[in-house]
């Protein structure tokens, strides 16, 4: 155990601030968690299941963050297609969710969703077979994401496709796949997407213990990727990544394939992305192609960037906050949010290049030298 | 010292997010769920007007039950989860009576788990594709049996239209308006070769091809028209492109069910004189009740250009429905409320009363009118009298069978003449 | 027989004032006024029987539906515009009655099959007007149905005519009927269906395809012959309204991307409030026409301008306040220009409501350029295409004879030395930017004319041009010109097989695949800038 809690903890300084993180994260999840289940509605601590459910959004978000944060402040790989993996996680999750549904559809098919009734077809299409086994679902839900950054990684990589090009290029993945998923032949409920879900493994999904569980669950995953994300890029692996979002040239003269480590780190991104999807889905009761939009993913590298861009504690920060804000602007002024949101934006970039954790690093280095300065005098 | 600063961190947390004082509950609380932002705002800002304007006409007149109206307005910026998302704040933390929401399928499809689960009362005011009927929900708006077949009937009877194409944008609604008219114009006889279907993804910019395969289809000799459920924003660069490639009212009439006053409003309407639309509505009605309601509108709205449309008399009428019902059941128990809105009557803005039916939706008139050069409608054909939806289409294999009747003591929504079952409900 | 008198008389009758007009006439125009709409059909078919060319200001103004009566005395008045002003004017006397105001008067419905009915009857009364160009359309307007009367008034016509277009036109109405008729001899019939073959009138391919299933077999082949020859020349036509298609579109990406070609391009800035500059643009014209509404067709040369200064000011704005601050940072600036593009969309929202605004096409733009029946070029398309080329070449002269596009070039490809050597940066980066924005609402200024123009008009370009200026190369006109062009003709010709969506899809998976060959694009840039 104590082996373990080493090796999570073992590495560079910047990493220091994770573990108390963690534990501050588990420790509100539970918090949280109990003062929805054993609370009555009428204490001022309760918890509403709206905010539970609003909360694992959040850490669902804050996930994706993180995978975007990992190849773009780490690597230097600015995908602007990101939410493409989330949404394919999503769809593996959706696709389970709506063969759990069985003969309690509209139409009551036992085998087929009501879309599939609706549209005249007959059998399920090959890839939803083996969706309603749990394991299997969740195994795609992985994979999905991983092959098709494999794929489009090893292809860009290799022929050094770079810097805004590859951003444009992955924008253009993730809009293909927008329409793709639009078209109702395609067999994934197109514009509607999938919905109403009823159990995930038997669970009722409106229950308040099951969403409490689903968001615990989200709160453990996104620890538990944010530890090992921690561990691998303070390895060697992560110190090559460094140097190729630094200088690629240098570092691929030096002997490196760069190539393997962008590739490696991409895939290893969408995966984290594609389990974000999966814990979102039955957390918010729909997934539909809107996920795939550009803007989406653009929103996930801003939420990045306010928290702090190169920290993956500053990803989940971002993320988190962004959201929050973006909740509350929407019931508070809900004609002028874009005001404030499009400000917000503008104004990090311009004051915080480094963030919100860069805001607290330049404080404190003024304290520091403010302290210095009366210490010497 | 550490559990000291993480119940610090907690309290703070949770303050936050229990951040709305509830408010006295000396006001009946409306819910208004439509995008203000993204691309549904050009359709559903109006709505929301719409409900603000009325909630205010009810309160001057005292409001409901002794207490004033209090409008709880929200964003869903188009975003479809958000739609679930809003409407769970609306119900548990606002504690809404009411939601009056929604304009594409999608997002009612999206809010209706949530509306079942936490028992809300939602109003959408929306003409869409059936197949739906839910306790909770009230369905304004036209089904394809009050829009869709009349529109058919009229182009087959006066114009004696003999070949159809069936262009909509690629979602729910245009695929199910389209299935059932395939399925009623073969009934009438008219062949396969005769029908020409065309999807389209949503703003859709790009007509040229299509209009030009239309003129092609129509030029066979045989009369054509087109049956258009092409959505919103890809409307005005298909009808700029109609109109340039000569295609006249004449030649190919176009009959739309998604284009009404307000989307005519952003285009030149010069070219196409003569098109026609279905709807429960026109903006040009003469009636007392109409001419009344458009004045206020347009006070409301500063704006004496400002136009009226369909969406808005079914927002209009379920409103009042709805205000009525809450009178008569003395609460606003959604139980309570549900059972005494079904037989409600409230008059039409086109004359005659609408009527709740026992599946939650409207028996109302069907007009057809013809688009005039000044941005509206004449209406060249109304049904005889009034129209009752029918949530389940008869056209359609999988739903011909399936009735919706939320009277006891059948209470379902779905169900099953053939075999007496009611499936498809969450309680 | 009587027709042909009729024909015969028209001088005369087209003096004839109107209270010489027949009773019955004037009678059944009063009728007009009380008739129902499903009852007008047949007072038509009786006014057409009895009347003649004196009608045809009525029958036209009711097809327009500018037909009114006044409700005092049921005296019919047509609506028409007087300098912006609305006037009623009696029918026959062309007088404007400045008493009646839109309460005095009540329409004549019209519908849609009346709209048909009427135009038939016009074009039966206009077989002898002046212009050729009207009686050219009248014979076309004849050849759906023709029928034994029609035949013998178009014989007895024929000889007359003098104008060889219409000559042509009435020869092929004469051929049609010959051709259909069977008590006609076989040899005429054959003749007939010959000159068919050249015709690629609609109507005439319906007729040959009817006659193609003729009992006679002779006649049968001969139609089915003259169909295929038909075909094939139809199907040419296709594929240069299809190309057209490509090309026009191809116009389109060319004026949103070239903007972009020039701030993401030259000055490496990826602007993601771009096509929002394209929106004000729009926008702008919007404005124009709305302060100048009597003046429409002349609004779009105010427009060019404005909207060139407007979106180009506000491209100097964000620079200045934003993009000079982020300089070196292009992923950064991403992220702050994608902000700007919120707040400029909220704005218009809130300065002009989420609604589409209509912006009214010019008259000379409307309409298509029929060069014959089965091909006709829209006119707005025609013109925009025109304009793209127009503005890509007026860029290039820019970016290479003027001093500014000198300093343009320096500043792209080595910043510090153009520095060193006295060029001011930042007064350049000002200028490219602005220059790009100023040309994004040119592009809006001509979208405008195509598409709705809303707050959301900016977002459906933004990834297309993308596409375009990545595909092209990036910091390359040229590319920019021929990538848009080649990705609209791909994808008009992909169309008609794969449908619009699926069409879209693999212009994307192209593009993707061919960065992975060529990752600078098509025309990659040169020297040490390119790194």
């Amino acid at each position: 155990m104590s082996k373990l809690l080493h090796w999570f903890s073992a590495g560079r300084t910047s990493g220091k601030y994770t573990l108390p993180f963690v534990i501050l994260l588990l420790g509100i999840t539970l918090l949280a968690s109990a003062a929805n289940l054993l609370l009555p509605e009428s204490s001022a601590l309760h918890v509403s299941t709206y905010s539970i459910t609003l909360l694992g959004k959040y850490l669902c978000y804050a996930m994706l963050a993180l995978a975007v944060d990992i190849i773009w402040g780490y690597c230097g790989i600015l995908s602007l297609g990101h939410g493409a993996f989330f949404a394919l996680g999503g769809y593996a999750m959706g696709m389970y969710l709506m063969r759990q549904i069985g003969d309690r559809g509209v139409y009551g098919h036992p085998t087929l969703p009501d879309f599939m009734v609706f549209l005249d077809w007959q059998e399920l299409p090959w890839f939803w077979l083996g969706m309603d086994q749990f394991w299997f679902a969740m195994i795609m839900a992985v994979l999905v994401p991983g092959l098709l950054a494999f794929v489009f990684g090893w292809l860009a990589f290799r022929s050094r496709v770079t810097g805004v090009y590859l951003s444009i290029m992955t924008q253009a993945l993730t809009y293909a796949l927008l329409l793709a998923f639009f078209r109702n032949e395609m067999g994934f409920g197109g514009n509607n997407g999938l919905t109403d879900f009823k159990e995930i493994l038997g669970f009722d999904l409106q229950s308040d213990a099951t969403r409490v569980s689903l968001f615990i669950i989200t709160a453990l995953l996104l620890a538990l990727v944010l530890l090992v994300s921690q561990r691998i890029l303070s390895s060697r692996l992560g110190k090559v990544t460094l140097a190729v979002r630094d200088a690629e040239a240098r570092t691929r003269f030096i002997g490196y394939r760069t190539e393997r480590y962008k590739v490696w780190l991409f895939v290893y991104s969408a995966v984290i992305a594609g389990v974000a999807g999966a814990l979102y889905v039955p957390q918010v009761g729909i997934i539909n192609p809107g996920e795939f939009s550009p803007i989406n993913s653009i929103e996930i590298v801003i939420w990045v960037a306010v928290g702090g861009r190169g920290t993956l504690i500053g990803a989940i920060i971002g993320a988190l906050l962004v959201n929050y804000a973006k909740t509350r602007f929407t019931a508070i002024m809900p004609d002028g949010w874009l005001f404030a949101l499009g400000a917000l934006f503008v104004l990090v970039t311009l004051f915080l290049p480094k963030g919100l954790i860069g805001l607290y690093g330049q404080l404190k280095s003024k304290r520091q030298t403010l302290s210095t300065q009366e210490a010497s005098s | 010292m550490k559990i000291k600063t993480l119940a610090s961190a907690i309290a703070l947390t949770s303050a936050t997010l229990i951040a709305f004082p509830s408010l006295a509950a000396d006001t009946i609380k409306v819910g208004v769920l439509h995008s203000l932002s993204g691309t549904m705002a050009i359709s559903e800002t109006t709505l929301k007007d719409t409900v603000l304007m009325m909630v205010e006409e009810q309160n001057k007149k005292g409001g409901l039950l002794g207490k004033k109206l209090e409008a709880v307005v929200v964003d869903p910026a188009s975003n479809w989860p958000l739609f679930a998302e809003k409407a769970r704040e609306l119900l548990t933390e606002e504690e809404v009576d009411v939601i009056f929401g929604c304009w594409t399928s999608v997002s009612r499809k999206s809010v209706l788990p949530v509306i079942e689960e936490l028992n809300g009362l939602m109003f959408y005011p929306v003409q869409y594709e059936g197949e739906e009927s839910s306790k909770n929900v009230f369905y304004t708006g036209a089904a394809p049996n009050q829009q869709a077949i009349p529109a058919v009937n009229y182009l087959k009877d006066e114009l004696e239209v003999e070949r159809w194409v069936l262009a909509g944008t690629d979602y729910v609604y245009p695929r199910t308006t389209n299935k059932i008219l395939e399925a009623y114009l073969k009934d009438m006889g008219v062949a396969e070769e005769d029908i020409m279907i065309n999807y389209t993804p949503f703003g859709h910019s790009d007509w040229q091809s299509i209009v030009s395969d239309i003129k092609k289809f129509g030029s066979a000799g045989k009369k054509t028209a087109v049956v258009s459920t092409i959505n919103g924003d890809a409307n005005v660069p298909f009808y700029k492109e109609l109109g340039n490639q000569g295609i006249s009212s004449e030649d190919i009439p176009v009959v739309a069910f998604s284009v009404g006053e307000e989307e005519l409003s952003g285009l030149d309407t010069a070219p196409l004189v003569g098109h026609l639309a279905a709807w429960n509505y026109f903006q040009s009605v003469e009636t007392d009740e109409n001419e009344e309601f458009i004045t206020q509108w347009q006070a409301f709205t500063g704006n004496p250009d400002r136009v009226t449309n369909d969406p808005m008399e079914a927002t209009f009428i379920g409103f009042n429905m709805w205000a009525n019902a809450v009178t008569e059941a003395g609460t606003t128990d959604v139980d309570a409320v549900e059972q005494a809105m079904i037989g409600q009557e409230t008059p039409n803005l086109t004359g005659g009363t609408a009527v709740m039916n026992k599946n939650h939706h409207l028996s109302k008139p069907v007009l057809i009118g013809e688009i005039q050069d000044d941005g509206q409608f004449e209406t060249v054909w109304e049904t005889d009298g009034v129209v009752p939806g029918d949530a389940w289409s008869d056209f359609l294999p999988g739903s011909k069978d399936l009735i919706a009747d939320w009277t006891d003591p059948l209470k379902c929504g779905n169900y099953n003449t053939e075999t007496k079952m009611c499936s498809g409900q969450n309680y | 027989m009587k027709r042909i008198l009729r024909l015969c008389l028209i001088g005369i009758f087209m003096a004839l004032p109107t209270w010489l007009m027949a009773v019955e006439t004037k009678n059944l125009l009063s009728e007009l006024t009380q008739t129902k709409l499903s009852k007008m059909p047949a007072v038509l078919e009786q006014l057409e029987a009895q009347g003649d060319e004196s009608l045809l200001p009525v029958f036209r103004a009711w097809l327009g539906g500018d037909l009114y009566y006044t409700r005092a005395d049921s005296h019919l008045v047509v609506k028409t515009k007087v300098a912006g002003e609305t006037v009623y004017m009696g029918v026959f006397s062309q007088e404007v009655d400045a008493e009646l105001g839109s309460k005095q008067v009540r329409k004549i419905k019209v519908n849609n099959k009346l709209r048909g009915l009427l135009r038939g009857t016009i074009a039966r009364l206009q077989l002898t007007s002046k212009q050729p160009e009207l009686r050219e359309s009248a014979v076309r307007e004849l050849l759906a149905d023709l029928d034994r009367d029609t035949f013998t008034t178009l014989e007895a016509l024929y000889p007359q005519e003098t104008h060889s277009s219409v000559q042509e036109m009435m020869q092929t109405a004469l051929s049609l009927y010959t051709a259909k008729d069977p008590k006609q001899s076989q040899s005429a019939r054959l003749a007939a269906i010959d000159y068919l073959s050249a015709s690629l009138e609609n109507d005439v391919r319906n007729g040959l395809v009817q006659l193609s299933q003729d009992g006679n077999a002779v006649i049968a082949a001969a139609s089915n012959k003259a169909l295929d020859r038909i075909n094939q020349s139809v199907e040419r036509y296709a594929f240069v309204d299809q190309l057209f298609f490509g090309l026009s579109l191809g116009s389109v990406l060319l004026l949103a991307s070239i903007g972009l070609a020039i701030t993401f391009g030259v000055m490496g800035v990826i602007n993601m409030a771009h096509g929002e500059m394209i929106m004000l643009g729009a926008y702008t014209t919007y404005v124009v026409q709305l302060i100048m509404p009597n003046y429409i067709d002349y609004s779009i040369w105010v427009a060019i301008p404005a909207a060139f200064l407007v979106s180009g000011l506000m491209g100097v704005l964000i620079e200045r306040l934003v993009i000079c601050r982020l300089h070196g940072r292009p992923l950064e600036t991403l992220l702050a220009t994608f902000g700007i593009s919120l707040i400029l969309q909220q704005l218009v929202r809130t300065i002009f409501s989420p609604l589409n605004r209509q912006v009214s096409t010019p008259s000379w733009m409307s309409g298509s350029w029929e060069i014959n029946p089965v091909l006709s070029l829209t006119l707005n398309r025609l013109y925009i295409l025109a304009f793209a080329l127009l503005v890509f070449i007026a860029l290039v002269l820019i970016l290479k004879k003027s001093s500014l596009g000198l300093n343009v070039r320096a500043v792209s490809q080595n910043r510090s030395m153009a520095k060193a050597m006295g060029v001011k940066t930042e007064w350049v980066d000002a200028m490219t930017f602005g220059l790009g924005s100023g040309i994004a609402g040119i592009a809006g200024v001509a979208l405008s004319q195509l598409t709705n123009v809303g707050p959301n008009l900016g977002q459906a370009y933004i990834i297309d041009s993308f596409m375009v200026v990545v595909f092209g190369g990036v910091g390359n006109l040229l590319g920019a010109l021929v990538a848009a062009f080649t990705l609209g003709i791909a994808n008009k010709f992909l169309e008609p097989t794969t449908g619009a969506v699926l069409a879209a899809i693999f212009v994307l998976v192209f593009i993707i695949l061919f960065i992975q060959k060529r990752p600078k694009g098509l025309f990659p840039q040169k020297g040490r800038a390119a790194e």
